[in-house]
């Protein structure tokens, strides 16, 4: 397993740099929030960043994709939150994307995965259903009905979930059995979609479910049988919302060791301070830990010779180690402006309503030191 | 094939026939091999091991032939370095002249001291010991004190060092002294070499509160120094220190790549010492170490991912720059963690009442204070950082 990016996501990096920074830089993203717009994204972006191979990055050639491999996705997730660039990346490739991949039928992803990687259509999951991220608790019932099933319940902080043309709903069939997804079109009868307007203005939603019926192929495959294929896909978002953290981190540093450098107060710039320089030197510190545990974490996303526990483990740290670095970066970036970092019109209050968000998302710091704990601790 | 892949081929073929298996693993504190004028070896394996690297000149593979080296260019000496850490050989001797002395002497020593005090250290026959710190100058150690008076063909040196590791033990010193009262901090400084046993050395071990340690204390009583030990420009010691600096971090890292100092695996213990199942009881302290255990984690992955880049050529300095304080920080927090874990397992002080483990960790717990103090403190550390990797101003 290696921790570096080697040099054809060297120029992933490269492209989707200069590609965000070009037509999607943070100042878009604050328009864009002006706008109010429920989409949350460009959706022209989104067309632009598809021609630029993003949506095939982690998906084999037979089906459209590159064959790029998961950690091809850190460059541009990193990019991503250097810009506060909105997109549906997450949802609909990462994480509904790698479901079908992983779970879905030949028919299934002919009418669902190549639509996906070619921008025709996105999808979005709904999965949680609690205030906090838990996919144990997945509690929104699938009754069986003739030979397809129905659909009753609620689910929250559906990411990209307002527009999209169909979603992958976790449910549970009879009291004790395991999770199962359904996939579920955007028109279908007794759907209800609600924007979920969140501090990072980006697009989420609730979704009411009442008594939605689907046939026998909707089904993604067997029933209650997506818990392992849910945890793949899972990490996998997981691991890019820590490169999304990454990146909104390091940019924001920048912008604070700036500051430091060029306001002056008592006739000196205050990064002469070494209560300032030190608390400086401690962000530079987490930031160089938590890029070690994210460039592991995505290495581990596609090393095969990695036991199920140890990716699992690995997800978990960086996300854990990403999402606590984040929060203390954006927090000292606010207090190191001083007055300046509570105004809308400086942009490191965006970062701050992203990162908020970022972290809560697939399961917050807690959750993923619990899951660490659990896989640690579990087998004496 | 090209000489490179057949001087790859030639260096792993010798290391299979030569480096016996036993010393082909992490090193146990208590074997550790320090060169030195009564050299001694744990077991005859290390012994071997010792004498086959000496004689191939592999002590000191990149230095000149002349001097006792092997002389390899950067590129063979670094084929040297990947088979040896592919064979997870262990470094046949430990020793300071090398690692740090060696390299200013190389850079700035003349040529008559490059023959007297290189030869000797790459046959790992002197035990070198550094006096810089002083009671009175430790994180300010430019404000030392220890004077070197010029008498002629000598100098007469007056004062202490402290913090010396093993000056009990050590044959020779390099150290930093005052040869100019009147200039200004920075520029009276010198760097000399001496024997300790000399007339008027004298060593007293230092107890610390873990107990028994390595460091001690040295004074110097009007001990006589000839001239020709000063290394580099008389009152030019400060640079040559800099420099000595710089070759300690990268010795460090170097010597962390091989030896695992004693080493307590936390979540383990953990599982030991509150069996009952997580979540159920202890909750939060169980959080506490889950979070310290994560945070190790990260830093061993950092440590590995430095060395990716620095083989892959990238600058490390910035990452070099933080592994002594998160590593040290992290010990103490480790260890702060698992004193409550154990509970009272941990409050043992005398042998017997407690077993072993139990009492290694105590005094690991208490040795974890000094770490974040040696070798630069914390405070320093973070002082180097602000400064030096992020730009941070000074004061006018």
């Amino acid at each position: 397993m290696h921790l570096l990016y080697n040099d054809d996501q060297r120029l992933l990096a490269d492209s989707a740099r200069e590609f965000l920074a070009a037509r999607s830089p943070v100042s878009r993203q604050r328009a864009l929030r002006d706008e109010a717009q429920a989409g949350g994204f460009d959706p022209q972006l989104w067309q632009d960043a598809v021609a630029l191979g993003w949506s095939a990055i982690p998906f084999p050639e037979n089906l459209g994709g590159l064959d790029f491999g998961c950690m091809g996705l850190g460059p541009i997730f990193e990019s991503i939150g250097c810009n506060l660039s909105a997109s549906p990346l997450l949802s609909s490739v990462v994480l509904s994307g790698s479901l079908l991949h992983l779970q879905g039928n030949a028919q299934q992803q002919d009418r669902w995965l190549s639509a996906t990687i070619s921008g025709e259509r996105r999808l979005a999951l709904a999965l949680d259903e609690q205030p906090r991220h838990n996919p144990s608790k997945v509690a929104l019932q699938a009754v069986a009905n003739g030979d397809g099933y129905s659909l009753t319940g609620d689910k929250y902080f559906v990411i990209d979930g307002v527009g999209a043309d169909g979603y992958l709903v976790a449910a549970r069939t009879g009291a004790a059995a395991g999770i199962s997804l359904f996939l579920v079109p955007a028109d279908a009868p007794g759907l209800t979609v609600k924007a979920l307007p969140l501090i990072d203005s980006r697009n989420h939603a609730r979704l009411q479910l009442q008594q939605v019926q689907v046939g026998p192929d909707a089904l993604l495959g067997d029933i209650g049988c997506a818990m392992p294929a849910l945890n793949i896909a899972l990490d996998r978002g997981r691991v890019c919302l820590a490169a999304e953290m990454l990146g909104m981190s390091e940019k924001l540093f920048e912008l604070t060791l700036d500051y430091l450098k060029t306001r002056v107060q008592f006739d000196v710039a205050i990064g002469t301070f070494q209560s300032l320089q030190h608390r400086a030197a401690q962000l530079y510190v987490e930031l160089a830990l938590a890029r070690s545990a994210v460039m592991a974490g995505l290495a581990a996303l596609d090393d095969s010779a990695l036991s199920e526990g140890e990716r699992q483990r690995l997800a978990s740290l960086a996300k854990w180690k990403a999402g606590q670095m984040a929060l203390k970066v954006v927090n000292e970036a606010v207090q190191m402006h001083g007055g300046i970092g509570v105004t809308d019109e400086l942009d490191v209050g965006l970062f701050l309503k992203r990162i908020r968000v970022a972290q809560a998302s697939l399961g917050d710091a807690d959750f993923h030191c619990e899951r660490y704990a659990a896989l640690e601790l579990a087998h004496a | 094939m090209n000489p490179i892949d057949q001087f790859r081929e030639q260096t792993r073929s010798w290391l299979e026939a030569n480096c016996p298996p036993s010393q082909r693993k992490a090193i146990p504190e208590g074997e550790l091999v320090w060169g030195a004028s009564d050299v001694e070896f744990p077991n005859a394996d290390a012994q071997l091991w010792f004498e086959r690297m000496r004689d191939k000149g592999w002590f000191c593979p990149d230095w000149p032939v002349e001097y006792g080296g092997a002389g390899l260019r950067a590129e063979y000496n670094a084929v040297l370095e990947s088979e040896l850490r592919r064979l997870k050989c262990r470094p046949p001797q430990i020793n300071l002249g090398i690692w740090m002395l060696g390299p200013v002497l190389l850079e700035f020593g003349s040529e008559e001291q490059k023959k007297n005090l290189l030869t000797p250290m790459t046959r790992g026959e002197v035990r070198w010991c550094q006096g810089f710190s002083e009671p009175n100058a430790g994180s300010d150690l430019a404000s030392l004190k220890t004077s070197a008076r010029d008498a002629g063909d000598h100098f007469v040196v007056d004062g202490s060092k402290i913090w010396t590791s093993y000056g009990d033990k050590s044959d020779w010193m390099y150290a930093l002294v005052r040869t100019d009262a009147k200039a200004s901090k920075h520029a009276g400084i010198s760097l000399i070499v001496l024997d300790m046993k000399s007339p008027g050395v004298s060593v007293a071990p230092i107890d610390l509160i873990s107990g028994k340690s390595a460091f001690c204390q040295v004074f110097f009583d009007g001990v006589k120094v000839p001239k020709s030990q000063l290394i580099g420009p008389l009152h030019g010691g400060w640079n040559l220190a800099k420099r000595l600096l710089q070759h300690e971090r990268k010795a460090m890292s170097k010597f962390g790549e091989f030896s695992l100092p004693t080493h307590f695996h936390l979540l383990p213990l953990v599982k030991q010492y509150l069996p009952e199942p997580v979540g159920q009881s202890e909750s939060a302290l169980v959080a506490r170490a889950v979070a310290s255990a994560m945070n190790e984690h990260s830093y061993n992955l950092t440590v590995q991912r430095m060395g990716e880049e620095a083989r892959a050529g990238q600058d490390v300095n910035g990452l070099m720059s933080i592994m002594k304080l998160v590593h040290t920080e992290q010990e103490r927090d480790k260890f702060e963690v698992l004193m409550d874990v154990m509970g009272y397992h941990a409050l043992g002080w005398d042998k017997g009442a407690f077993t072993p483990q139990e009492q290694a960790i105590t005094r690991g717990w208490l040795n974890s204070f000094a770490l974040t103090i040696s070798g630069g403190a914390s405070e320093i550390q973070l002082n180097v950082i602000a400064k030096r990797v992020l730009g941070l101003p000074d004061v006018k």
